[in-house]
């Protein structure tokens, strides 16, 4: 087998392998469905409750693109803002910081109180876990610029406008990237946060009903059904990521 | 006698305050067509006068006069290249020519619609510097003598009057610099823009220049300042003659003897 082929392999071998190794330890270890299931159970839970929680799945979807969407849009803006100025920089820095610092498990009581319960705080709650890493790294990007490049392109009479989107935005769109990724998988454990807490829908209630239930294959279903989500939006990011910005690759483009 | 660029008793402290000064009572004056050279130990604040005389930084004291008028603004009619050539990964060799384009009027508001003359432009000038067919090339494609040309074509797209190059040759092997030195005369020859060039090579300074300003170690200013009367078109083999050899030993007196002075 070539090097390249068992590169290509190697993500469904480890996956698969996972699966097994547990499954085996599940069965010499005598461990109860109670306490962990082993796959075929969860996989058993999973046919048996495949609609509610494909249409949970599809609620959870939906709320952590909608939040992921809202701290995409705020956090380039803020990103944007915050980097193109010191004094915005210096000013903002420990007020994000500490916004940052809270649990936003905390938050949702709050949001519980403002908006109920509903769509809107699984919605804000994956908006606000999820914004700051892109504010941080847009930030970052464009406070990073070379003072040479700077130079250039003050020396020929750009505006600050000009050397923020022609050299400004391009230059932090690898940082953007790096931080969607992180991001995305923050604003599912935020939307899941908001619908256990503050909602009658999604898997995040799902989980909160199964465990009432002590139905833990079916809370293990959820749990993987969650992940399944995760891969399918940190692939949608990956394969825009490598439209967008090859340039930032080159090593691995010398290579091929 | 009116000079192109007439930097005249700049006192320049960074951050506007009672600091050292980077360059002190410094006077440089430079006519049209004329290619300078500022030699000088680092940090001796050559640097700090590329950017007084393009306007990218205002004098404590003294006048900055380029082209007849105070330099009060960056000059458009400037180009530059450093010695980091500082293109642009995301875009191609050609695009990064064609970015000061973009930017500079009147060809900002012409870009859209004359593309294709601003690109013919462009390939013209990779030509002349020997990078035919490499515009569709990504910088990092190229090797470090061969973006340090198509930076120095980038410099030159808008047909600046001025050129400024900072140490633009200071990261390339010796050959490649020598190759460059040739690029860089053919265009002056054939452009007859104005050059001031910041180096730390006496060899250098003293085959491509008309006139070289030592400068002396921080706060910066002007020791001495000589005419190379070399004729031209020079041939890279004038620096292998006794002439030449002398001139770059007189230099270095100069600034040898400043060094002990100071």
């Amino acid at each position: 087998m070539t090097r390249n082929a068992s590169l290509r392999l190697a993500p469904y071998l480890f996956t698969v392998g996972f699966f097994i190794l547990w499954e085996i330890a599940c069965r010499v270890l005598k461990i109860s469905n109670f306490v962990l299931p082993p796959p075929s159970a969860v996989w058993g839970a999973m046919v048996q409750f495949h609609m509610p929680l494909l249409k949970n799945a599809m609620h959870t979807l939906w709320m952590t693109t909608a939040g992921f969407g809202l701290s995409v849009v705020f956090g380039v803006v803020l990103g944007l803002i915050v980097g193109s100025s010191r004094f915005l920089y210096a000013g903002l820095n420990p007020l994000l910081v500490g916004f940052n610092s809270i649990p936003k498990v905390a938050v949702v009581p709050i949001l519980v109180i403002w908006f109920g319960v509903g769509w809107l705080p699984p919605v804000l709650t994956a908006f606000v876990i999820s914004f700051f890493p892109i504010v941080v790294n847009m930030a970052t990007g464009l406070a990073t610029i070379e003072p040479e490049t700077e130079d250039v392109m003050k020396a020929l009479g750009a505006s600050r406008l000009d050397i923020m989107t022609k050299v400004g935005i391009p230059r932090s769109l690898p940082y953007l990237f790096g931080a969607l990724k992180v991001s995305i998988t923050l604003a599912y454990v935020g939307s899941v946060i908001g619908e256990q807490n503050a909602s009658n829908l999604g898997i995040g209630n799902l989980i909160t009903r199964a465990s009432a239930d002590f139905n833990v294959p079916l809370i293990f279903a959820a749990l993987i059904v969650l992940a399944i989500l995760g891969v399918f939006l940190v692939v949608i990011v990956d394969l825009i990521e490598a439209r967008t910005t090859k340039w930032a690759r080159r090593s691995q483009m010398s290579n091929a | 006698m009116s000079y192109f660029v007439d930097v005249q008793g700049v006192t320049h402290v960074y951050g506007g305050g009672d600091g050292t000064p980077a360059v002190a009572d410094l006077t440089v004056r430079v006519k049209q067509g004329e290619f300078a050279a500022i030699v000088g130990p680092s940090g001796c604040g050559k640097s700090t006068m590329m950017k007084l005389a393009t306007g990218l930084q205002f004098p404590k004291d003294g006048s900055v006069i380029v082209d007849g008028a105070q330099v009060a603004a960056p000059l458009k009619i400037t180009g530059m290249a450093f010695q980091n050539p500082v293109m642009l990964p995301w875009r191609t060799v050609l695009d990064n020519l064609l970015l000061p384009l973009e930017i500079v009027e009147p060809h900002r508001s012409r870009f859209r619609r004359h593309k294709h003359e601003y690109m013919a432009r462009a390939e013209n000038l990779l030509r002349s510097v020997g990078l035919a067919g490499m515009g569709e090339k990504y910088p990092w494609q190229l090797s470090g003598g061969m973006q340090q040309r198509a930076s120095l074509c980038r410099s030159l797209i808008h047909e600046p009057k001025l050129l400024m190059l900072d140490e633009p040759f200071g990261a390339l092997d010796s050959f490649t610099r020598e190759e460059l030195w040739c690029v860089v005369r053919d265009l002056h020859a054939e452009r007859g823009f104005t050059v001031i060039l910041v180096t730390h090579d006496l060899r250098e300074a003293a085959f491509l220049a008309d006139r070289i300003f030592c400068m002396s170690s921080r706060p910066g200013r002007i020791i001495a300042e000589r005419v190379v009367d070399l004729p031209r078109p020079r041939d890279l083999d004038v620096t292998y003659t006794h002439v030449f050899a002398d001139i770059v030993q007189d230099l270095r007196h100069q600034i040898k003897a400043a060094r002990v002075a100071a």
